[in-house]
């Protein structure tokens, strides 16, 4: 290999290497930033900010969802099995919201130390499979999110 | 409801699922269409280019 | 090794190469595509909780999987071009940046149809929407260099550097899921242990990833040969050409 080429080749890889640890460090740097949410333990241990909203993800408490019949408003219960909060909402729901789901409510923890959120999000997992297999896990007794909102044609 | 029709109803997800579709192929499609037309376009200018030299000549 | 990559890599035998292989690449392309979809969209059954809009997981997926690799492909075509002077990398490089921002627009684009109805949102600033989003701003900024520059061997050098710094964004895209909480779920497919899909909705899914592929192998080639064609504009065998379309 020629010594211009050799030049060539180590700056192309100074280049990458160099942007690589950058960005290591910088990601680094701002790991808390980039979290879309936190869980109910990071709330519980004091992590999350008390004066400006932030997002929360947990799975929905079984038998936790209550709702107003006369409006939108709704209760219902998040845990990330380890701890859990309370928190209320009054708007729409996405189609994804359902007992034992992951979701991520954006909201503010108020000084009684539920959450008042006024944005709730599915967040749905890497799972997919038919109606009927799901039915027969269901069966043999392996956990899923409740699947009653679908309903075949 | 039909079959084809419970088909394009896609579960009441149609305003979401063919939008879907449809937007990657006009994509997928405009991506193939666009070269060849300037392909063609490269060698029209050139053969006129060719002409007007050997006028000159 | 170096002379037959030099013969095999010179403008006017790769232009002739392209030709061949373009309508087997485009014929195998369309094969698939029509298996993948027929599978995706009568044969494999609704999602249990997603219902029927997991079907766009057939354009969106392989969508995403090219966005990522054809950036890869154009860095190191970058790389190959910096370093060697092979003009048929330039091509190569210069004709892959537009399928990859395509591809990423239509990662976005079917994401984002796909979000709304089943997080509830068209889009949020979580790491991995956030971290495509920026891969489409680098194919941007790579097209625009092309076109800001005239002289077409400087144009391919700068991209080549911006293509290389912008490499690291890669694995943040692919592990964003991993290392972060983020609103999109976790690898399906990738992940070491067995895939977490059904094969009835796998299959369609592997099928319509190697139609896109086959998809880009085809246009790349058609692309990369008209960007040969510009490169070499002034070159005899290019101006022979001509002579064969009028005929």
């Amino acid at each position: 290999m020629n010594p211009r080429r050799r030049k060539l080749l180590l700056s192309v890889i100074f280049i990458v290497a160099g942007m690589g640890i950058a960005t290591a460090l910088a990601l680094k740097a701002f790991q808390a930033n980039l979290l879309y949410f936190y869980s109910p333990m990071q709330v519980a241990a004091g992590e999350a900010p008390t004066a400006r909203p932030f997002r929360i993800g947990g799975l929905v408490v079984e038998g936790s969802v209550s709702r107003n019949p006369e409006s939108l408003a709704v209760k219902f219960t998040l845990t990330d099995t380890l701890e859990e909060i309370n928190v209320t909402y009054d708007g729409i729901l996405p189609d994804l919201f359902r007992e034992g789901q992951g979701i991520v409510a954006n909201g503010q923890l108020l000084p009684d130390g539920t959450f008042d959120a006024f944005e709730v999000l599915a967040k749905h997992d890497e799972n997919y499979m038919p109606p009927e297999v799901a039915d027969a896990l269901a069966k043999a007794g392996v956990k899923l999110p409740d699947s009653s909102h679908y309903t075949p044609p | 409801m039909s079959s084809l029709q419970s088909f394009l109803h896609m579960g009441g997800y149609a305003i979401y699922v063919w939008p879907a579709y449809v937007l990657t192929f006009i994509v997928l499609i405009l991506n193939v269409i666009l070269p060849l037309k300037r392909e063609g376009q490269f060698f029209r200018a050139l053969v006129e280019r060719k002409k007007r030299l050997e006028k000159a000549q | 090794m170096f002379e037959y990559f030099y013969k095999y890599g010179s403008p006017r035998h790769f232009y002739d190469l392209s030709k061949m292989f373009v309508p087997w690449l485009g014929g195998i392309c369309l094969i698939l595509l029509i298996a993948g979809l027929t599978g995706g969209l009568f044969f494999a059954p609704p999602d249990y909780q997603q219902g029927e809009s997991f079907r766009i997981i057939y354009v969106h997926v392989p969508s995403a999987w090219m966005s990522l690799f054809i950036y890869v492909v154009m860095a190191s075509a970058g790389a190959i071009s910096l370093v060697w002077k092979v003009k048929v990398a330039d091509a190569l490089a210069r004709a892959s940046a537009p399928l990859g921002a395509s591809f990423t627009f239509l990662a976005l684009a079917t994401g984002s149809l796909w979000g709304k109805p089943m997080w509830g949102t068209w889009w949020v600033w979580d790491a991995r929407l956030t971290s495509e989003l920026i891969l489409l701003f680098l194919y941007l900024g790579y097209m625009a260099l092309q076109t800001a520059i005239d002289d077409r061997r400087t144009a391919a050098r700068a991209g080549a550097i911006l293509s290389l710094v912008g490499v690291v964004n890669i694995p943040i895209i692919h592990y964003s899921v991993e290392w972060w909480h983020t609103l999109h779920q976790g690898p399906t497919i990738t992940k070491l242990d067995a895939p977490s899909i059904h094969p009835s909705m796998l299959v369609p899914l592997l099928i319509m990833a190697f139609a896109f592929m086959f998809y880009y192998a085809a246009v790349v080639l058609l692309r990369a040969r008209y960007e040969i064609l510009e490169n070499e504009r002034n070159s005899a065998w290019v101006y022979e050409l001509t002579e064969q379309r009028k005929g």
